[in-house]
């Protein structure tokens, strides 16, 4: 990612760098070629359409060659592969809280291997943050309410700065972390120590522990809709729209179920909003996520190939 | 240019300055050049206090370590800084000073439109300014000059609601001028003004007021939404009630962006004056330049989100966002070619407006440049929220809107006072303030794409920022003693400075063909105009010594 951020900074250096150039030239050389000396008079010009039409439209065309790269550039930021790592974020006054789809959690500090697309899933207890590594030439803004997505491939082993940029009160610059890159080898190693699971095994207890299974049963015969293979999958819903059932959309029915009802089912789920911390919907979303996974004949071909691979590692890891 | 091309009048005839004196002949007057007067009063001190503040910032900087004061109050210098020089600096800067001024005598008024109500603008300014001070002095406010929710409405502790007010007060200030304007500049032309024979200064002007008539009335409903918010808990930003943090920045930026061109389009219609009258040449491609003026308003109001990349808005708002940025590019860099086109076969001057004017054109320029980087939508996701972005927008709200009110300020000022200020003073401040601008400001760049993020009070996790941070200090300082020479010498002028004629530019323009300074009602008949706008072959033509047809007593 960086090399095409920073490929993309160079074309528009060298374009920038010649305008200025241009205009820096002309400025310098009318300005001595056509100063005040007495007797010579101004020679005064109207204008002329066609040099305006000219110098607006070449322009105009270097613009949208500038746009159009940075369109692709962003577009590939904003994409995660499909089979990424995943690590759920959640951003606090003044504390990265970061926690790997396997089951690792951390402060302020991110291990990843190197060479994997690690995918995170952010969102903020508070107000607004922003996960910002300078040398992966990734920002995302951290909001509260809802989940944002960022992803990244680190290339080299190392440590990397990891800052919060969007301002969020007194110690926002104390709201610094590391990116750690590590070797695969290294990576699993660290990964074994002191993991407490797969984050949807965490799910699936607080899934039980909320009471969700007396009316999200699998059998179709629950009072809510079975959730049995519906990550990434479209839901009709009662108002006759149709949603993907991606993170957001789960993370919203568990927080505020009358938004976007399911087609066929009454309102009569109640809401978890305060009841459940950031970290136990992040869980919970793991869980169904891994649900949607395990039966991959029935599941939907997307949610299978995003969640599956993980749902075999977390499987092997468990105990 | 030789300075006085006609005799120096004789003291003691009647003005605007001596017609009245005492306390109350100020306060309560509606002469619109007394008003420009008191609005430089207190822009002046709002200046400095936000300059102040500045510096406080930098030497914060200078080290890495959080040593100079608390973390909590860095927080309050910057979001004060922020608010006291966008909102009681930069957007009335030049409007209400110098287009407060200039509009009625360039388009040969007896006054603004509606006098009272521009005494009244003034007044709304100072209670909102004095409400911001107080606000200041007991305890200050901590959000930003952005007031970003939730932070704002849930979180902050300081005195949100009442600098919320200061700026919701002095934004009614900021609409009543520009209604002002838009209205006088329809109806008071003088015979003959056709809006082709305007100065591109009253385009600018124009432009700038229909984005303040507009855009400031989103700006106070925000504001009035953050204080709800806080004091009843709607729900309107709040996540946890139902809300939405992101739409009070589609609101914040809806003003805000178009804010930028409140700013910089009046500089734009001084450097055009300065460059025509010292290149003494009509201005190349006028109507391209006076469109592009009326272009900038309509599309400034078209690219606010692209403040919004990175903040969780759909790929495809993004996409619409960025290349709607780089259509009101356009209509910058018409006008920047426009301008260097006008010295080409000029006959160039170099007094201290015109270097000013120089200064502009290149501050502005890489300013404006800069700003293709950031409308890149994948270069933006890296440098925005960095002094990246600090950077860029010092170059265009510092580097160009406070060097074009500079700039003006030499300009006119023979024509406000009635005095001439040190030739070599100015064109040495002129220097000074170059200089320390680009000392300042341009190590920001680097800053911001090595991935400093702003408002960062602490950086000693990255001591590697420091050198940078040092030389960007150093340049504070400088600049500093740039801005504190023409208010020395402006000040020293108007008790020891020569007597200015009427007209020590020989520049085209009705301003300049009454006294200096102008009587209170500006012209002792009404104009009549005959000619078109920047004439100067006439008024350098060589044997040009019949008086111009000013003041020619026409039947209407």
């Amino acid at each position: 990612m960086a090399s095409r951020v920073d490929a993309l900074y160079i074309f528009l250096l060298i374009v920038t760098g010649m305008m200025t150039l241009l205009i820096f030239v002309c400025l310098v050389y009318f300005a001595a070629r056509f100063r005040y000396r007495p007797g010579i008079p101004a020679e005064q010009i109207e204008g002329s359409t066609a040099l305006e039409i000219t110098w607006s439209t070449i322009p105009f065309l270097i613009f949208m060659v500038i746009f159009a790269w940075g369109a692709v550039v962003y577009f590939k930021e904003r994409t995660p592969p499909a089979d990424s790592t995943e690590v759920y974020v959640v951003a606090k006054q003044w504390m990265w809280k970061l926690e790997h789809a396997e089951g690792q959690r951390e402060m302020n500090e991110l291990h990843v291997p190197v060479g994997r697309d690690v995918k995170m899933i952010m969102t903020s207890q508070d107000v607004i943050h922003s996960f910002f590594v300078p040398a992966f030439r990734i920002k995302q803004d951290v909001v509260p309410g809802r989940y944002t997505v960022a992803w990244f491939r680190a290339t080299k082993p190392g440590v990397y700065h990891l800052f919060c940029a969007e301002y969020c009160g007194t110690q926002h610059s104390g709201m610094v972390g590391s990116i750690v890159v590590q070797e695969p080898a290294q990576y699993e190693a660290w990964m074994n120590g002191g993991s407490t699971g797969p984050l949807s095994a965490t799910g699936e207890k607080v899934f039980s522990e909320l009471g969700c299974a007396t009316c999200h049963r699998n059998d179709a015969q629950g009072r809510g809709p079975s959730l049995q293979g519906v990550f990434g999958k479209p839901v009709q819903l009662d108002d006759g729209r149709t949603v993907t059932a991606d993170e957001n959309y789960l993370r919203e029915c568990i927080l505020d179920p009358g938004a976007k009802r399911v087609k066929g089912f009454q309102p009569i789920m109640p809401t978890f909003q305060g009841l459940v911390s950031e970290e136990q919907v992040n869980a919970l979303v793991a869980y169904i996520k891994s649900i949607s996974a395990a039966k991959p004949g029935e599941a939907g071909k997307a949610s299978a190939s995003t969640a599956a691979p993980k749902a075999e590692q977390n499987g092997s890891k468990v105990q | 240019m030789s300075m006085p091309t006609s005799m120096p009048q004789p003291d003691g005839r009647e003005n605007y300055l001596n017609k009245h004196y005492g306390v109350w002949s100020w306060l309560l007057t509606t002469d619109h050049k007394r008003i420009a007067l008191l609005y430089l009063i207190s822009i002046t001190f709002f200046f400095f206090i936000g300059g102040f503040f500045a510096l406080l910032i930098r030497l914060e900087l200078l080290t890495p370590a959080g040593d100079l004061v608390q973390a909590d109050t860095y927080n309050k210098l910057f979001s004060m800084h922020g608010i006291v020089m966008i909102f009681f600096f930069l957007v009335p800067s030049i409007p209400a000073v110098l287009g407060n001024f200039l509009v009625p005598l360039m388009i040969g008024a007896k006054d603004l439109a509606f006098p009272r109500i521009n005494l009244l603008s003034w007044y709304l300014y100072i209670i909102g300014g004095a409400l911001m001070v107080h606000c200041m002095l007991t305890g200050g406010v901590d959000t930003g000059w952005t007031f970003y929710a939730p932070f704002s409405t849930n979180f902050s502790n300081t005195k949100v609601v009442e600098a919320g007010i200061a700026v919701f007060i002095a934004g009614f200030s900021s609409i009543l001028t520009g209604l002002n304007f838009v209205v006088t500049i329809h109806r008071m032309r003088a015979p003959g003004m056709t809006w082709s024979r305007l100065p591109l200064f009253i385009w600018a002007h124009y432009a700038t007021s229909i984005i303040q008539l507009l855009g400031t009335p989103v700006l106070a409903i925000t504001l009035t939404l953050v204080a709800a918010e806080r004091a009843l808990h709607l729900g309107i930003f709040d996540p946890k009630l139902g809300g939405d943090p992101i739409l009070f920045q589609h609101l914040f930026w809806f003003y805000s962006h178009p804010a930028v061109y409140i700013m910089i389009l009046p500089a734009m219609g001084v450097v055009t004056e300065i460059i025509a009258c010292f290149s003494r040449k009509r201005i190349f491609g006028y109507s391209f330049v006076a469109f592009s003026s009326i272009a900038i308003a309509v599309f400034g109001f078209l690219v606010w989100a692209h403040h919004m990349f990175v903040a969780g808005t759909s790929v495809y708002a993004a996409l619409v966002f960025s290349l709607l940025s780089y259509a009101v590019a356009v209509p910058s860099a018409i006008k920047v070619f426009n301008w260097t086109a006008t010295l080409y076969k000029g006959s160039i001057h170099y007094d201290a407006p015109m270097l000013y004017a120089f200064g502009f054109l290149g501050l502005f320029t890489i300013g404006g440049l800069t700003g293709l980087f950031l409308a890149a939508l994948g270069i933006d996701v890296h440098v925005t929220d960095t002094y990246f972005v600090v950077a860029h927008f010092h170059y265009i709200m510092v580097g160009g809107a406070v060097m074009g009110y500079l700039g003006g300020m030499h300009f006119w000022w023979p024509k406000i006072s009635g005095k001439l200020y040190p030739e070599g003073w100015a064109r040495l401040a002129a220097l000074i303030v170059f200089i320390g601008f680009n000392l300042t400001f341009f190590p920001q760049f680097l800053l911001g794409y090595l991935g400093m993020p702003r408002r960062y009070y602490d950086y000693s996790h990255m001591p590697e920022f420091q050198v940078l941070n040092v030389l960007s200090t150093a340049g504070a300082t400088v600049l500093g003693v740039g801005y504190l020479l023409p208010m020395i010498y402006f000040l020293w002028s108007m008790r020891y400075g020569k007597p200015a004629s009427d007209n020590p530019w020989n520049a085209a323009g009705l301003e300049w063909q009454t006294a200096s300074p102008p009587t209170t009602f500006n012209f002792e008949q009404e104009p009549v105009v005959t000619w078109e706008a920047y004439n100067y072959d006439e008024l350098d033509a060589p044997h040009n010594d019949a008086p111009r047809s000013e003041e020619v007593p026409v039947a209407r």
